[in-house]
């Protein structure tokens, strides 16, 4: 089975494939252990329950359904609640190194609107032991993996995968590679964005390749925008500032001195859900209440030299180097950043396959967990909990199918897809139309939505991909940054048209999606919005009603949230 | 600070026969740019051909290693107003050139490959316990963002005549031997193997770690005392042999 994606749930599926000894090749855009999840500092939930023994999966499963604002699939984070913790151990077995309590336990850190302490963490680091103990793990295995190959096609027969079509990067090459399960665990489209916490393979081409291979996209309009990103100096404008900082005790302030989250949330404080605290701090800055750059501040220097840099060592480099901020004296001063993807690849909730038999998704790139707003730690629990599963379900699937080799002209088509784009007269360039495409998503499909925004992102989007027909480079297809840019740009905006499609479909307001136009939640609403492809191309949309909570599940949510589902 | 920065480039691409050599581009420059923001420029507005190797702009992902006014620098992490109104940048030196400022790193994983995996004492009861105290030294070593700057300046990898891992990978086998619930000795394998004895202890390495990591003093001596007690001091075997129960 091939891999399309070396982040933590590429890793993970592929340890499970190995496990059910099917033949695994992982490729990645990058260099293996490179991944955007080697970024993740928090920590990943588990309800083990080490610090606060109350802990239960059950409360994880509420935390993250309601949160979600009952626009997930119950049974994604059923499963995510009940397996984490089994998954967070066996990591700890396949070597990493978390952080420990004082009775010798993993230690867990406190998180937005999770109910107790339970992110298992490695101080601000989480993420690259994650995928370094997972890349170790493949590179002692049989696995084969190809770095720095981009896949630009999926290559299916009669709705079924056949294998896909890849570029590599470093000697400007192509691959055919035929298999007979595909797994896509490319990834989320952060980039998409101008002001991000993403790393640059976030473009969302994982989405693109499912849809051009007849699978369905899902609830595309909800994506997380992080409370504190840094601001200041402009070049570093985006990067994230962990939840940690949050989860330690790091507490907001206007320029007012105020903490303003007593007022817009006087229960959780600072600790309420992504959504709701980017929204407070966007406000203040909107208001008038902001620095002079356009953030607030975030001060933990109050906790002393000695916890910052034990807890928070990444983020004291992170201002030091870039700033020229000490964060054991001074604040911070931060933003709200485009940080996660709750929409996705819409996969079946028990196997994870798309609607294409044999087209399998996983990680950031997949949807139907994390509803209208995702947890943090909750990101890194998925890949795990889900990388596991879909690399299950993707290996006896592989088991019993047959493989059939892509044919000879359906890998020219694609290598002649590519290469146009070498071969334009007065080629556009796709620089100056991905930054387009990213300057009016980030003003006008933001923490605020409104109806004329949104049709005004339509309509530039549409300018743009007139233009994008002519968008070209020069050069070869070696390590050729503006091809690539080329490829994952023309992916971009149809997917950015869907996004906002949906964005604008849905008059109401929900977790990350909030509309200034109708602020409030209608339960009418209660339902995802889902793009088909069309035979020509375009795209149709459907809305499907949420699954229904089984009673048992029902009973576990207050009186007050039942009223929402 | 002055608004243009004179970047001097590296460039090749010896799949072609181009042979390397240093190309001059003007870039504007802007409060807190780093190094690697002056290649973006040069790439979105000059010439998108080239080639460079970059992941997260935050000092996480260890892709963008270079060499910056002939330092062995982080792009992204390399403030252009700390480097002098002309700065060059060229690829590592000890690995062979892919294009421009792209190199070929893969080598380092067949060396990972070879390093015995970790490898947990037999039936330990579940779940692992371990005291917070016993974590703190393998921690520093799980900090590597494997940037391979640390083998770019170590003089026994560029030269390519030994078998020595490089402090890379001596970093990673400290990181395994002091996890405290890990039962493998490594020491037979960095004496054989890893060539350790070609190290001879210039810190280069531990110099330019972006990570701060203590590459020579805290990983590489440590682990050569214990090939030592274990080769050549038979009462060093014994006490190395009573430590690991
Ligand atoms: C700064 C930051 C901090 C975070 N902290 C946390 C945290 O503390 N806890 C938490 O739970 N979550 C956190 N997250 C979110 C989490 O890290 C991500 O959602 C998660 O890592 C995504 O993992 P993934 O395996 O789905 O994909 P990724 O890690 O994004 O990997 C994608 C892979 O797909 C490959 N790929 C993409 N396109 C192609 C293509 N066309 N061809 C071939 N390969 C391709 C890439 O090369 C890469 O290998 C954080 C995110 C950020 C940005
Ligand atoms: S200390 Fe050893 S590993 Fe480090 S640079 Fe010197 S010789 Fe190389
Ligand atoms: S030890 Fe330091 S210099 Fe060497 S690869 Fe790791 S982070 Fe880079
Ligand atoms: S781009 Fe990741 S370290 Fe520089």
């Amino acid at each position: 089975m091939l891999i399309i994606g070396a982040g933590g749930a590429g890793l993970r599926a592929a340890v499970e494939g190995l496990k059910q000894g099917v033949k695994v090749l992982i490729v990645t855009k990058s260099l293996l252990g490179k991944a955007h999840t080697v970024m993740a500092e928090g920590g990943i939930a588990a309800a083990l329950g080490n610090v606060d023994k109350e802990d239960n999966w059950k409360v994880h499963f509420v935390d993250t359904y309601v949160e979600g604002v009952y626009l997930g699939d119950w049974r994604f984070s059923e499963k995510l609640a009940k397996d984490a913790p089994e998954r967070v151990l066996e990591l700890e077995e396949y070597g990493a190194l978390f952080d420990r309590n004082a009775d010798g336990k993993i230690l867990q850190r406190a998180f937005g609107a999770h109910t107790y302490r339970r992110l298992c963490h490695v101080g601000d680091k989480t993420g690259l032991e994650l995928i370094r103990t997972l890349q170790d793990k493949v590179i002692h295995s049989d696995a084969s993996f190809l770095e720095e190959i981009m896949i630009t096609k999926i290559v299916t027969d009669g709705g079924r995968v056949k294998g896909a079509i890849g570029l590599d990067l470093k000697t400007g090459e192509f691959y055919s590679i035929s298999a007979k399960g595909i797994i896509i665990a490319s990834g989320g489209l952060g980039r998409i964005y101008k002001v991000t916490s993403n790393s640059w393979e976030s473009t969302g081409d994982g989405l693109t390749l499912a849809f051009e291979a007849g699978a369905e996209l899902m609830d595309l309009e909800m994506v997380q925008f992080h409370p504190t990103g840094m601001i200041w100096p402009p070049a570093i404008r985006g990067l994230l500032v962990t939840e940690g900082v949050r989860g330690d005790g790091g507490l907001l302030y206007n320029t007012k001195g105020e903490r303003f989250m007593l007022r817009y949330s006087p229960q959780k404080k600072e600790l309420d859900a992504r959504d709701v605290v980017a929204r407070s701090i966007y406000r203040e800055i909107m208001e008038g209440r902001g620095t002079e750059h356009g953030g607030v501040y975030l001060d933990i220097s109050y906790k002393g030299a000695k916890f910052i840099h034990e807890k928070l060592p990444s983020m004291y480099m992170q201002y030091k180097e870039f700033s020229g901020v000490d964060i054991t004296k001074e604040k911070m001063e931060v933003a709200p950043t485009t940080h996660y993807h709750m929409g996705g690849i819409k996969v079946d909730a028990e196997t994870n396959q798309t609607v294409v038999s044999g087209l399998f998704a996983a990680g950031e790139a997949a949807t139907g967990l994390h509803g209208a707003n995702r947890l943090g730690g909750n990101s890194l629990a998925d890949l795990l909990v889900f990388g596991k599963r879909t690399g299950e379900e993707a290996a006896k699937f592989a088991k019993n199918a047959k493989l059939t080799r892509i044919a000879g002209n359906e890998a020219s088509a694609e290598v002649d897809r590519v290469l146009s784009f070498l071969q334009v007269k007065d080629p556009v360039n796709p620089y100056e139309v991905f930054e387009k495409l990213r300057e009016t998503m980030s003003s006008n499909v933001g923490i605020w939505r409104n109806e004329d925004g949104l049709n005004k992102a339509l309509a530039e989007i549409a300018e743009l991909k007139k233009v994008a027909g002519n968008v070209g480079v020069s050069g070869s297809t070696k390590f050729n940054p503006g091809l690539v840019t080329a490829l994952e740009v023309q992916g971009l905006l149809n997917i950015a048209e869907m996004l906002v499609t949906a964005a604008r479909e849905r008059k109401e307001s929900r977790g990350a999606h909030y509309r200034q136009d109708y602020p409030e939640l209608r339960k009418e609403w209660r339902k995802n919005i889902v793009f088909v492809r069309k035979q020509d191309g375009g795209f149709t949309m459907r809305f499907d009603p949420v699954p229904e909570l089984p009673p048992e599940l029902k009973a576990l949510l207050s009186k007050e949230e039942q009223e929402n589902v | 600070m002055s608004d243009k920065v004179t970047i001097s480039i590296k460039r090749s691409d010896p799949s072609k026969g181009e042979a390397p050599h240093f190309v001059d581009y003007e870039v504007p420059t802007q409060e807190g740019m780093v190094v690697l923001d002056a290649v973006h420029y040069i790439e979105n507005n000059i010439d998108p051909t080239l080639s460079v190797r970059w992941n997260c702009k935050a000092a996480r992902c260890g892709s963008c290693s270079a060499e910056v006014n002939g330092l062995p620098r982080l792009m992204c992490k390399t403030r252009v107003d700390k480097m002098g109104s002309k700065i060059s940048i060229e690829p590592m030196r000890a690995y062979p050139v892919v294009k421009d400022l792209v190199t070929n790193v893969s080598h380092n994983w067949e060396i990972a490959k070879r390093i015995p995996p970790f490898t947990p004492k037999p039936n330990l009861p579940k779940p692992w316990k371990i005291a917070a105290i016993d974590i703190t030294r393998s921690k520093e070593f799980r900090t590597c963002i494997e940037c391979f700057l640390c083998q770019d300046v170590c003089h026994v990898i560029r030269e390519h005549e030994s078998n020595y891992l490089g402090p890379k990978h001596m970093v990673k086998v400290a990181a395994l031997d002091m996890h405290p619930l890990d039962s493998i000795d490594r020491s037979g394998f960095l004496h054989t193997e890893g060539g350790v004895g070609f190290c001879n202890i210039t810190k280069c390495c531990q110099n330019i770690c972006p990570e701060g990591i203590h590459i020579t003093d805290n990983a590489i001596i440590p682990e050569k005392e214990r090939v030592v007690n274990e080769f050549y001091d038979p009462i060093g075997i014994l006490i190395h042999r009573r430590k690991k129960k």
